[in-house]
Parts: structure tokens; sequence; C-alpha cells
């Protein structure tokens, strides 16, 4: 498997009013070609602004992209104008985002077809006949049924699954190498996330492109993802194989998110929850020692004197940035 | 569904719940979407009923017409021995003390411009259960009860996290020590550490207070493991109801078949063993349901017949009620 992508201790900060944000503090990730990974954590971790940053698409000011390397078939993209020519061909081509909302990220008053031949005509060069065409198939391969009559709709007359498969489309369209979809099934019901998500494997497989989930449910990255990565408040905490970070999770976050959700099955009154204490961290003006200390069952003198601690690894391809060995407790 | 009277808090027998589509200045009616189409179901006392579907399967709107917000179109509501279904306003009022609510939204569901402790008293005061010193200490007691500080009693809503606003929604729910609360998605808008606090809290008041819960959600996993029963809706129609439990073990009908399988569990190794039962197609509109059984266009079982009748909820054994004639 040869390496697609190569993040390397990006740092994203926001200056806001009220201090300096380091929404992504440090994150390095990697992803081979063809394979599916995926990104957890809660609603303010930095696990959106650290693929909005890689694809340059992070509001300048008030943030920033400090430091960090972004190896994209090993060329440092982070070294592109965010509007140059080379990311322009690189983003919506190469490189593709499906987001969370499909609502508010397809245009409300431009059809379908404009919006999926845009991106042929732009990256493809193809004339109008073949993007219209091109675009109708793709609808097709999504599972757009009367694909040829529905293409003309505009965005308001399809409902929330049916615009997902849009923006699938829309990610499909230039057969990209890589593709971040942003929570791609919170905004979907349970049935309906179960057919996107079984379209998107079926069609990265087909078209052998990578694919990053992001997303705060555990559940959805057990069954697709081959790699982990739990983020915590701007840092990956843990990374490795599925299995490895489920069944033998290291790092004292980790562990308490997977005891904190109830599992299907579990009969009723049996087990009580084990709740995470606390609250997640303000992201301004962080201390520089561990940020999920405060609410850590396991610390230990070290961790409230030294600063967050760097990745180890604690078995085959798995790694935390944690001092506490929680294995030999 | 035949239960004694004594031991059912509540009691819901054939309701339906048509909201009109009007058109033009005469607003004419040219629709109706049957929001709720004919169900029956009852909640026993100190027990909590889960009831999950997708959007716009009626979970929603069955709360509210147990709490009486809207006018049900035919049915009837036994609240604790009492058929309120057809009560004015004035004479539903006093039932009001002894239902609480909490709602999805801890962001909307608070006044932003009064502070967490007025919210917390509100209901005290409107049904005049207490005031002035009394007012407070009530207000100070349920803050405690809550896991509140009731030194941030006057802090605004947005000085509060999420977790934190949907325990002063719990607060303001439990003011006027009601029997019934009805819990429409209290912890969908939450963060996933902050979901279990959030239970664990609920199902402590519940064997504490004596409490009796309608719990309505569409997180499959969550709604087992908090409730005693279980009702699967869907477009409307309750398909099937049994305990929890059993709801898992041995699910009958087969938009629960589906539903069970589309939930992910957070374990790889289960989720490579488990088969997935991909449903075809989009839930139908209300408007225009389809004949017969709702679910059969997208059912792998239909026959002939389905589109035909409608299937009845009946009792297959030991309480698991299913509506479908193919089990």
């Amino acid at each position: 498997m040869s390496l697609i992508l190569d993040v390397q201790n990006l740092k994203t900060y926001f200056h806001t009013d009220y201090g300096l944000v380091k929404a992504a503090d440090g994150v390095s990730f990697q992803v081979n070609q063809g394979e599916i990974i995926g990104l957890v954590g809660e609603s303010g971790c930095g696990k959106s602004v650290s693929i909005l940053s890689v694809m340059q698409l992070i509001p300048i000011p008030p943030g920033r992209i400090v430091a960090g390397k972004v190896l994209f078939q090993g060329q440092d993209i982070l070294k592109y104008e965010p509007n140059g020519a080379q990311m322009r061909a690189i983003r919506g081509a190469k490189m593709t985002m499906i987001f969370q909302e499909p609502m508010t990220s397809l245009n409300p008053v431009l059809t379908i077809a404009r919006q999926i031949t845009e991106i042929l005509e732009l990256h493809l060069d193809m004339d109008k006949l073949a993007a219209r065409e091109r675009a109708i198939e793709l609808l097709k391969m999504v599972g757009v049924p009367d694909a040829e009559r529905r293409i003309d709709d505009y965005p308001h007359q399809f409902s929330g699954g049916m615009r997902q498969r849009v923006m699938i489309a829309m990610a499909i369209a230039c057969n990209p190498e890589i593709i971040f979809a942003d929570e791609p099934t919170t905004a979907v019901d349970v049935t309906t996330q179960a057919q996107l998500l079984e379209l998107m494997l079926d069609l990265v497989r087909r078209i052998n492109t990578s694919l990053v989930i992001v997303t705060h449910n555990l559940g959805v990255v057990a069954r697709y993802a081959q790699r982990i990565y739990v983020m915590y408040a701007g840092r990956i905490v843990e990374s490795g194989p599925s299995e490895e970070i489920f069944g033998h999770p290291q790092h004292p976050y980790t562990i308490g998110l997977l005891h904190s959700v109830p599992k299907l099955g579990e009969k009723h009154g049996t087990k009580k929850l084990v709740p995470i204490l606390g609250l997640p961290p303000n992201l301004i003006n962080m201390p520089a020692t561990c940020a999920f200390m405060p609410r850590c069952e396991h610390r230990i003198a070290r961790c409230q004197q030294e600063p967050w601690p760097e990745l180890r690894q604690v078995g085959d391809q798995h790694y935390i940035s944690c001092y506490v060995d929680i294995r030999g407790k | 569904m035949n239960t004694s009277q004594n031991d059912s808090m509540v009691e819901v027998k054939n309701l339906k719940m048509y909201f009109p589509i009007t058109r033009g200045l005469l607003r004419r009616k040219v629709a109706e979407i049957k929001a709720i189409d004919d169900i029956s179901f009852n909640i026993k006392k100190n027990e909590t009923l889960g009831l999950v579907g997708e959007s716009g399967c009626g979970k929603t709107t069955t709360g509210r017409c147990v709490l009486r917000l809207y006018q049900p179109t035919s049915g009837t509501i036994n609240f604790d021995g009492t058929d309120i279904s057809k009560f004015p306003e004035h004479k539903i009022k006093p039932f009001r003390k002894d239902m609480g609510v909490i709602f999805q939204d801890p962001f909307g569901s608070l006044n932003p411009r009064q502070s967490a402790g007025n919210i917390v008293g509100d209901p005290l005061k409107v049904h005049r259960m207490a005031a002035g010193k009394e007012l407070k200490e009530r207000v100070v007691e349920l803050f405690r009860v809550v896991g509140l500080d009731p030194g941030m009693m006057d802090r605004v809503p947005h000085e509060f996290s999420g977790g934190q606003r949907q325990r002063i929604g719990i607060a303001r729910a439990l003011a006027c020590r009601p029997s019934l609360i009805i819990c429409d998605e209290p912890i969908s808008a939450l963060d996933v550490s902050i979901q279990a606090q959030i239970i664990n809290l609920l199902e402590e008041l519940q064997e504490t207070l004596g409490l009796t819960y309608l719990f309505i959600a569409h997180d499959l996993a969550v709604v087992q493991h908090i409730s005693d029963r279980v009702a699967v809706m869907y477009l409307g129609r309750i398909v099937e109801l049994t305990e929890s439990g059993e709801l898992y073990d041995n699910p009958l009908h087969p938009y629960t078949r589906a539903l069970l399988s589309a939930i992910p569990i957070p374990d790889p190794v289960i989720e490579k063993t488990r088969t997935r039962i991909v449903l075809k197609g989009e839930v139908p509109s209300p408007v225009n349901p389809p004949p017969g059984c709702h679910f059969h266009p997208r059912c792998h079982m239909a026959v002939g017949e389905c589109s035909q009748q409608r299937p009845e909820l009946r009792d297959v054994g030991g309480g698991h009620y299913v509506a479908c004639i193919r089990v």
C-alpha cells in the first residue's frame, strides 16, 4: 500500500477576541491508498478543523495554519496558495469532501445538473453535453432513481438522504485519490444512514480511493474503518487499527468514551453506564498539560507537572498520548 | 390491549392525530397529514416506555398528545384513570402539574433572558404552588437534585454548557413533583461523553422519585438501555411493542429487524459477523401513506394481502405485540 496523504504536526490556531484557540495542535495522520480511516472525537475536538486545514479551506483570518506539513502524493500542499491554481487543481478533483449538512452545502438556486457539471467542466475539461451525460451516470451510480429527469431538479426537491447522495456523486465525479466525509450521516435517520454508508463503501472499493470518515459516532467507524484516530482538545490521543482501538483501548479518554455509550443488546437494568466526569475543556488559552487530565480517573502526579505527552507506541501500529500504563492496572 | 386501570399511568386507545393542510384565502382543507393513525398503548406506573422510530413517524406528536398540547382528532387518553382527551384548556391545567416534559434542544427550550432559577421556578408560579421564600427553597432543592450548584441560579442559559442546560430542563420538569415525564429526545443534542451523565441522572431520579417516563428517541441503543418496554413506530402506527430485552433478542416485525440491523455497534468484531438488512427507498409521505400495511412497499416479506388490509397490533405471547400478518 502506498502512502497517499501524510499530515505531519499540523497546527491550526484561531485568534479570537477571547484569546488564542489551538483548534488543531500538532495533528499527524497518514492515509494509505484505498484505506478507510476514522477520525473520531466530540464536537470541538478539532477533527473538522484538521481536514479543512488539509484542504486549505480554513477562513483566514481568524484562522491560521501556523505549522506542519501536508504531503499529498509526496508534495507539501500547504506551500500552495489557498486560492492558487495548484491548490484548485487538487481541491474538488483529487481531494474531495462530503459535508455534514447537504442542504447548506448545495447551492439552493442552482439545479443539481449545474452543480455536478460545473465540476466536470472545470476539472476534466468536458463539454456541456458530455458533462451532462456523465452527471446522469454519476447520479445513477449513487442510486438516485429516475436520474435523467431529476437532474434538473433543485436541491429543495430532494429529501435529506437523496441530497447526501448528490453530495457523494459530486465527491466521486473526478475519480479522486482521497475523499473526506465530515459527519456524512449525522443529519439522517438510521436506515438512511445504513444505505448511505453501504453506498460509500461500495463506491470507494470500486474506484479504489481512500476515505477519511470524520464522526463522533463510534459505531459508524467500527464497521467501516481499518484504522482509527481518536482526537481530544485539538490533539490525537490514540491511534491504531480498528480491532485494537475497540478491543484493547489504552487511552483513558477512549476507554471512557466506549464505556459511556449504551450497546445494543445489553439488557435493560443489567449495566449502568459509566460517564466521563466533567466537561470537555474550553479551548481558549489552554494549559500545557494534558487536556484530559482534569477528567481522568487514572491521572498521576506526573500528568500535572509535565506537558502533554508525545504519542508512544503500545502495540502493533497502536499509539497513545498518555503517561499512564492502563494495561498494567 | 387489556390491562387493569389501576396499574396504568397512561392508557391511550385508538388515538388519531390528523393535521390539515390548507390552501388559499379561505384556508380550504386540501389534504391531511396523518401524523398518528390509530395507536393504542399504555404506560404502567413507575415504568419507562420507550418510543422509537425515524423522523416523521409521529413519536413527538404522540408525546404532545399525551401532554394534551394538541387536541387529538379522535381516541381517548386516560391519565391516571381520567379521560383527558376532550378536556378544554382550563380543565387540563391541573393535570399538567402531574406531567413534566424535557425537550430535545437545550438551547431552544430555555428562555435566554431569564435566569436559570427563574426558569426552574416558573412552573411553581404558574400553578401557584409556591411563592417567596418557599419558592426559592424549592428551586435550591431542585438544583441539588439534578446535580447543579445552586450558586449558579442567577446565571442565564448561555453561561451553561449543553449538559448543564439539559439539567436545568430536567429541574424545571420536576418542579411540580409530577408523576409522569415525557422525555422528547433528551440527549440527542448532547456530546457523547455527556449523554451517559444525563441517562444516569434520569435513571436515578426515576428510582428516588418513583417517576414514570415516556422516553422518545431515535437511538435504539439508548432507548433499549433505559426502557422497560419499547414501542416501535413507523409512519404514524405502532408496529411492534414488547419488553426491551425481547425486542433485541426476538424482533418480529420486518421493520424492527431492519432498524436493529442498521444500528452500528461500536465493536468491529461483532460488526463483522452481523448481516445488515438495508431497506430500499425512503419513508413515504404521511399525507398519502401506502394502503394496507404502511411498510409493505419496502418490506421483503410482503405479499399481496399486505397492501389491502391494515394489520392489527396483536399479542403473539407474553405481552409481545406486533402488527404484521406474516409473523
